[in-house]
């Protein structure tokens, strides 16, 4: 118990340097931009007709007048209190656009990552299991196809067809244009997440079905499962009994670390289908240099992905045998 | 048996896939001009054997622009992946020889995997201003992360090996180990990743480019001509969107088959196949 | 008295890629015949690498995909056909393995004994199981990196036999064991073989099989190049083949001769005596002879141009 302790210890150590890291390249990255804020926002025209006085304001909102360390620790002091800061296209605090945004991309991200994980783990064991004969190829061609289609292009696609020729879904946006926030009922937010999700599903399966797939094929050639044919095991009982248990370890792992995966397919996904969830407010920060909102998405972002990674090791210290007992012997 | 096995039909293949992304490249260089080209006389034509993926609101000919975003992707793809292998081999070497180096380089690595990919790009595009040069960093540098991790892996794995311990001990020169008993090793994984690192590059540069971020508007690049095509979807100009799209994915696909295929040629357990 | 394992010609080959596109068929056993009765432990001796694990594999149907048999079977008299084997696998014929790796590292010793089943007669068998190859109950609930080599070895002997099967193959069931360990899971396959079984054992370790071995067939490159009775090893005089002679004499109580050379890998031979580097006897005929039968000799048979049958007789 002490001994797994520790690990979990390190590990969240680990976890805040990395998102100190994290913070400081975003940062940077977005300091060192010789893109203009003013000249995005604003634009040439009408600064061209402000005053220097106007003008100096605009750049002491945008944080043009400090040197980008002391803005950086600024920042990190704020934080450390609590208060993310001030989005500066938005002109609201970053903790409550990104609380927002998020909780609008929540369930689109969850449903595609339990869906797709389930998915891909069945199409993985069939394919493994069924090497070489029709199922195998048929699932190894879908996930070479999916994976060499561009998640906004599949987006596309899908708004083309169910949206514009079939008319079954709507084009965009989470609820009905003009509709009072109050008067949009559950069945209209899922009709507008439709797409989205389904969009995001179908690319995540075919990574986990590829790599479910191989490790199947390895469980399948091992010297336990030859011996479990000796035994006159039926091919069902070796896949249910022994397939199972070795794809179970790598697929948590896998399942966790397609969390990144998966935000990053929204940042297409709902700029297609107009969905203002997380993705899409990354997108409009970018291109407005809005830093204060840039660095809260990352960071957000970041402590999920972290987090499904820990989530991912702690779990497996529980599930595998040889590091729970390993551990309990010591 | 079959007169043609599966490693003749794979360097059969190679040649023609190889062949086939040439001509692309080529072909989309010289018609770029074309491809520019606006017409009001033929604007929102649907395709026809005269124009095969029809032509848009300033009438330009989108098989042109199609063909020349594909040379474009392919360049950009090329150039990328090319740098991103480097990368990937110099920092996974170092990985293995030190054990500082390898503490930076993994917690590096680390960091990158922590912010979403599309996310990252974005924040490179930036720094660098958008533009050829955003995008072309941005891919550059973000997609070393797992060729370093199995580069770094066979250098570890080499260095234990008994057959190279042995030459140290019996004084090989080292020169003559990295030549003789290393490289031979390292250059099939090498170039494979190489080759699977194409499909990713090139499809995240449409990806950014498409979000804005990346080739600048009057480039027909194929992330400019989709985001384009958005705004027409609802007033009937499918082709607009159906078309680029499906030609960058069957060369996504030739290229992820072509990758495929060859780490299953170099892979030494494919004798059994 | 019928045989209740017979195999006649059993060759097996695979297909591989050479160097660059071209396939080719590795032959690695020739011609194999071996005949197994109700209370016999047959062994097959012969070096590692010399395809005699395949020679198992092969038997129960479990060759991997590339992998090529032809010959016969016959088990009880009838042949030995794919869908009968998939009926008696685990039941009437079983299959005792290496080592620790063919126990799945991620389940407990019991359920894996057990096969799933979870009935009240087959947890008594599997408990009666390891209680007759002296394990403690609690070694149910252990799992397979919790064991010592010795008693995994009888974990996998205990689910092997927990069915009492008719015809038992064990798979070089002895290295990395002390010799106390191993002359004691040998012992587990004699009383096998007393209680009725026919037994097939497969090992390198030739002073082991025959301590409890009635007869011996000695494996060179994928061959069978003698067999005979096990106390015929006794006495140099009585065996027939240069090798085997040679391997008489490099056992320590006869002399630590050493034999010169090394067996050439299964496959590469194609033509002659595969011992022919080797053998001091060598005649031209020995290496021009596309294939040397097995001559019959009084109590076994050999694989040489040079024996004369009445010299031995």
């Amino acid at each position: 118990m002490k001994h797994r302790l520790t690990f979990a210890a390190k590990k969240l150590i680990r976890m805040f340097f990395l998102l100190l890291g994290v913070s400081l390249v975003t940062f940077m990255l977005v300091s060192v931009s010789p893109l203009d804020p003013l000249q995005t926002n604003v634009g040439q025209v009408a600064l061209g007709s402000m005053s220097q006085e106007q003008v100096e304001k605009l750049e002491a909102y945008w944080g043009m007048d400090t040197p980008p360390l002391q803005r950086y620790m600024g920042w990190l002091s704020d934080v450390v209190h609590g208060d993310l800061g001030m989005s500066l296209l938005y002109r609201q605090p970053v903790a409550s656009i990104v609380g927002e945004r998020l909780a609008n991309s929540l369930w689109l991200l969850l449903f595609s990552w339990a869906f797709s994980g389930i998915l891909g783990l069945l199409l993985g064991v069939i394919a493994g299991t069924l090497r070489g004969r029709w199922p195998d190829r048929l699932i190894r061609g879908y996930c070479l196809l999916i994976s060499s289609t561009p998640a906004f292009w599949l987006a596309l696609l899908l708004l083309l067809i169910f949206s514009v020729w079939l008319g079954w879904l709507p084009i965009g946006l989470s609820v009905p244009i003009g509709m009072e926030a109050s008067a949009v009922t559950v069945a209209d937010r899922l009709r507008h997440a439709i797409l989205p999700a389904l969009t995001l599903s179908i690319t995540g399966v075919a990574n986990i079905a590829m790599h479910t797939r191989e490790k199947m094929i390895d469980v399948l050639e091992t010297d336990y499962v030859l011996f479990a044919k000796a035994q006159g095991e039926s091919t069902l009982s070796i896949v249910w009994r022994h397939g199972l248990r070795g794809v179970a370890l790598p697929a948590l792992t896998l399942q966790f670390a397609s969390v990144s995966e998966i935000i990053g397919g929204s940042v297409l996904v709902e700029q297609v289908f107009s969905y203002p969830g997380l993705g899409q407010a990354a997108v409009t920060a970018g291109l407005g240099s809005d830093l204060p909102l840039l660095l809260g998405i990352t960071l957000l972002t970041s402590v999920i992905v972290f987090g499904g990674n820990l989530v991912a090791d702690l779990l497996y210290g529980v599930v595998d045998p040889r590091i729970r007992r390993g551990a309990a012997r010591r | 048996m079959r007169t043609v096995n599966r490693r003749k039909s794979t360097i059969g293949f190679l040649v023609i896939v190889l062949a086939l992304l040439a001509a692309v490249t080529v072909a989309g260089m010289i018609l770029e001009d074309g491809a520019k080209v606006t017409d009001f006389t033929r604007t929102n034509l649907k395709p026809s054997l005269q124009y095969p993926f029809g032509t848009d609101w300033m009438g330009r000919d989108m098989f042109l622009r199609t063909l020349t975003g594909l040379s474009l992707s392919i360049r950009i793809g090329l150039l990328t992946a090319l740098i991103s292998s480097l990368i990937a081999l110099v920092l996974g070497i170092l990985a293995a020889l030190g054990r500082k180096a390898d503490a930076v380089i993994s917690w590096c690595i680390d960091l990158m995997m922590g912010i979403p990919h599309i996310l990252l790009l974005l924040l490179i595009s930036i720094a660098c201003g958008k533009g050829f040069t955003g995008v072309v960093v941005g891919v550059a540098v973000s997609h070393w992360t797992s060729l370093a991790r199995v580069v770094r892996g066979e250098v570890l794995q080499l260095r234990q090996a008994p057959y190279i311990l042995a030459a140290e001990k019996l004084g090989v020169p080292r020169k003559t180990i990295i030549k003789n008993h290393m490289i031979p090793h390292l250059l099939p994984q090498f170039l494979t990743g190489l080759i699977l690192t194409f499909p990713h590059a090139i499809l995240h540069e449409a990806s950014v480019t498409f979000l804005g971020f990346g080739l600048p508007s009057e480039q027909p690049a194929i992330g400019v001509i989709l985001s384009e095509s958005m705004r027409y979807l609802t007033t009937g100009q499918w082709w607009l969107a159906l078309f680029p799209g499906l030609a960058l994915v069957l060369t996504v696909m030739m290229f992820a088959l072509l990758g495929e295929r060859i780490r299953r040629l170099l892979d030494p357990a494919s004798v059994h196949e | 008295m019928e045989p209740i394992l017979q195999i006649r010609h059993l060759s097996i080959d695979f297909t591989q890629y050479d160097q660059g596109v071209r396939k080719r068929q590795l032959q690695v056993i020739r011609d194999l015949s071996l005949s197994i009765y109700p209370g016999q432990v047959i062994a097959v001796v012969g070096a590692s690498g010399s395809g005699k694990s395949l020679l198992a594999h092969g038997i129960l149907g479990l060759l991997p995909y590339n992998g090529h048999m032809e010959g016969e079977l016959f088990y009880d008299g009838q042949p030995l056909t794919k869908d009968r084997m998939k009926r008696l696998r685990g039941k009437e014929i079983v299959l005792v393995p290496q080592g620790v790796t063919y126990l799945d590292p991620l389940m407990k010793v019991g359920d894996q004994i057990r096969k799933g089943k979870k009935d009240k007669k087959t947890v008594q068998r599997c408990r009666a199981a390891l209680e007759r190859y002296g394990l403690e109950p609690e070694t149910e609930t252990l799992y397979p990196f919790e064991l010592s080599g010795g008693m995994a070895r009888r974990v996998l002997i205990a689910s092997a036999v927990s069915q009492s099967p008719r015809l038992v193959i064990a798979d070089e069931p002895t290295p990395g064991l002390d010799l106390r360990a191993a002359s004691r899971i040998l012992g587990h396959f004699r009383e096998m073989a007393d209680e009725g079984a026919g037994v097939l054992l497969i090992t390198h370790d030739l002073e082991l099989a025959l301590a409890i071995a009635d007869r011996v067939s000695v494996f060179y490159a994928g061959e069978t190049i003698e067999e005979a009775p096990a106390r015929n090893f006794l006495d140099g005089e009585k065996l027939s083949h240069p090798f085997t002679k040679a391997l008489w004499q490099a056992m320590p109580e006869h002399g630590f001769v050493p034999l010169s050379g090394s067996q050439p890998y299964p496959g590469t031979v194609n033509r002659g005596c595969p011992f022919a580097g080797q053998c001091e006897k060598c005649t031209p005929a020995c290496r021009e002879t596309a294939h040397i039968p097995l001559q019959r000799l009084a109590e076994g048979s050999v694989r040489c141009l040079n024996v004369e049958k009445e010299t031995v007789g």
